[in-house]
């Protein structure tokens, strides 16, 4: 195991819940469900409702000011974040699912036509394919999904083929069950030569590796706060500011008009066209704070580190007698987690055992049932790694692991 | 864990009793956990108001096999209207694990029972109250 970039001990001490005796401390390994937050998040968003609490773009008065400069604040610091040209690019949804709902339902709803076809892949999340479907539905246009390969790897052999007749791609850039990192860059660029846009579901992918909207090319991004060491319920739309301008509103109330009477109203430009009614103001800031977090490690190491982790984490689990992994071997194409299967056991006890050693993992379909189909297996257990953990939380996993293998045998 | 996978427990998991299909039956009922893939699939064969035979088959974890093969034990012979009334509860005493504040779990542990209710009440040409089950 090389040197972490940064000093791995301070940060686990900026974590509360790792600090917990549950039992014992807890090697939590579920972040690619939701992280934790350290205390600087947590402190910013009590310190919110503690200190500036006021609704936004309402009040002359001061803490209504204040926390608009806070909330404006954090959009910037967004957008800084993943490279945006502008601040206004940067819409606040709830999460990653509002967020690609917004361009099915706005985008999608004034530019697709019957015959038009959504690109997706086999390995989406449910969040990338559901709202695509109802799109489907109410517009005639048809969804197509580019297949994987036994290594859990996206085949763009036919690519050309599948691009046939597409209106958008829309495409995670990180599985949350293989780990794969999708070539996104690519995939705009092949996109755009047949007229087609690209939607990136960047859930997975954002908050581990630098982010730079421009440099992939592409024209949305959805993520969520959440995994990235913010609060629930604050994600991210980002859009080119052209594309953004060009579409209808989605939820219609207060913030996103610009009059309003009886009969007819006029919406609001950029962002807040897109952001009715109040906004999780306080979840926002802290997302800017956790923004800060990360920076001042700084994205380049996080990135390195997991990589580090993942090689450990694969190595690790290649020696369990019983244990099949899926998903490509370690690389520059794999994230630092593993979603897995044990011979004798159901994903279920699997996750049961290794909790009550201590280790949170997560077990079932993670939200990809067209991907477990494809694998021909009902569920698995997947652990995942973030900047806090450690190769001991790794070592309690295959611990764990060898006690279900002794158990269930 | 160790109340978890309690010996009884794996017990039923590797050795399950009643596992199979019963051909005939007059009811066969299958019920999934969309949360992980769990399948149940419960038979019944009804004689003089009561459960003459019963059979489970399907795939999940330990906690579902397990629950679902001494549920089969306890609904052999069993009167209808007992079958009708068997509670959560009575599974939850009947496998001896404390899922109150489990809920996840707790669905694996009821699939069976909820197998038998559906295809109860449909033998019976009733509706299944579903928040009998929460």
């Amino acid at each position: 195991m090389h040197t972490p970039p940064f000093d791995i001990a301070a940060v686990r001490r900026d974590f509360p819940i790792l600090q917990l005796p549950i039992e014992r401390p807890v090697a939590f390994l579920d972040s690619a469900s939701s992280s934790q937050k350290p205390e600087a998040v947590i402190a910013a968003q009590a310190a919110f409702y503690r200190t500036t609490n006021a609704n936004v773009h309402r009040g002359v008065y001061q803490l209504s000011e204040q926390a608009t400069y806070e909330f404006e604040r954090a959009r910037g610091r967004v957008a800084l974040f993943i490279n945006a040209n502008s601040a206004r690019e940067v819409i606040f949804t709830r999460n990653t699912t509002e967020a690609i709902n917004l361009v099915a339902q706005s985008w999608g709803g004034s530019n697709l036509h019957p015959g038009d076809v959504i690109l997706l892949s086999q390995m989406e999340h449910h969040s990338n394919i559901v709202p695509w479907q109802l799109l489907a539905q109410r517009t005639g246009a048809s969804l197509r999904a580019i297949p994987s390969d036994s290594a859990g790897r996206l085949v763009l052999d036919d690519l050309d083929t599948l691009l046939q007749g597409v209106k958008l791609v829309a495409i995670t850039h990180q599985s949350n069950v293989l780990g794969t990192i999708n070539p996104v860059q690519n995939l705009a660029t092949k996109a755009h030569a047949v007229g087609a846009l690209i939607l990136v579901d960047g859930a997975q992918s954002v908050p581990h590796m630098p982010t730079d909207v421009q440099a992939l090319g592409i024209d949305f991004l959805a993520f969520s706060g959440h995994k990235m060491l913010a609060p629930t319920g604050v994600g991210v739309l980002w859009g080119r500011k052209a594309l953004l301008d060009a579409m209808p509103p989605f939820l219609g109330g207060g913030s996103m008009i610009k009059t309003v009477t009886i009969e007819v109203s006029t919406y609001a430009d950029v962002p807040a066209r897109f952001e009715a009614g109040t906004p999780m103001i306080g979840e926002a800031i802290a997302l800017g704070h956790a923004i800060d977090y990360l920076e001042a490690i700084g994205m380049a190491n996080v990135a390195a580190y997991e990589e580090s982790l993942g090689h450990y984490l694969l190595d690790q689990l290649a020696e369990v007698a019983g244990v099949t992994v899926y998903g490509p071997p370690i690389g520059p194409d794999r994230a630092a987690m593993a979603s897995f299967t044990v011979d004798c056991a159901h994903p279920h006890d699997v996750a049961q055992v290794l909790d009550s050693e201590g280790v949170a993992v997560r077990a079932g379909h993670h939200c990809t049932q067209p991907l477990h189909a494809a694998l021909d297996i009902p569920a698995t257990a997947r652990a995942s790694c973030y900047l806090y953990n450690t190769t001991q939380d790794i070592d309690r996993l295959v611990a764990g692991l060898r006690k279900v293998t002794t158990l269930f045998a | 864990m160790s109340d978890m996978y309690r010996d009884l427990i794996l017990e039923h998991h590797r050795y399950p009793h009643n596992y199979g299909t019963l051909d005939p039956h007059d009811v066969s009922q299958e019920e999934h956990n969309p949360l992980c893939g769990d399948r149940i699939r419960l038979d019944l064969r009804i004689a003089d108001g009561k459960i003459a035979a019963v059979a489970f088959s399907g795939k999940g974890c330990a906690v579902s096999q397990a629950a679902a093969s001494m549920l089969t034990d306890e609904l052999i012979g069993m009167d209808l209207d007992a079958a009708r009334a068997y509670s959560k509860d009575d599974v939850l005493e009947l496998i001896g694990l404390p899922l109150d504040k489990n809920p996840v779990r707790l669905k694996c542990a009821l699939l069976s029972l909820k197998a038998m209710k559906v295809g109860l009440y449909r033998y019976l040409g009733q509706q299944l109250d579903t928040d009998e089950l929460d």
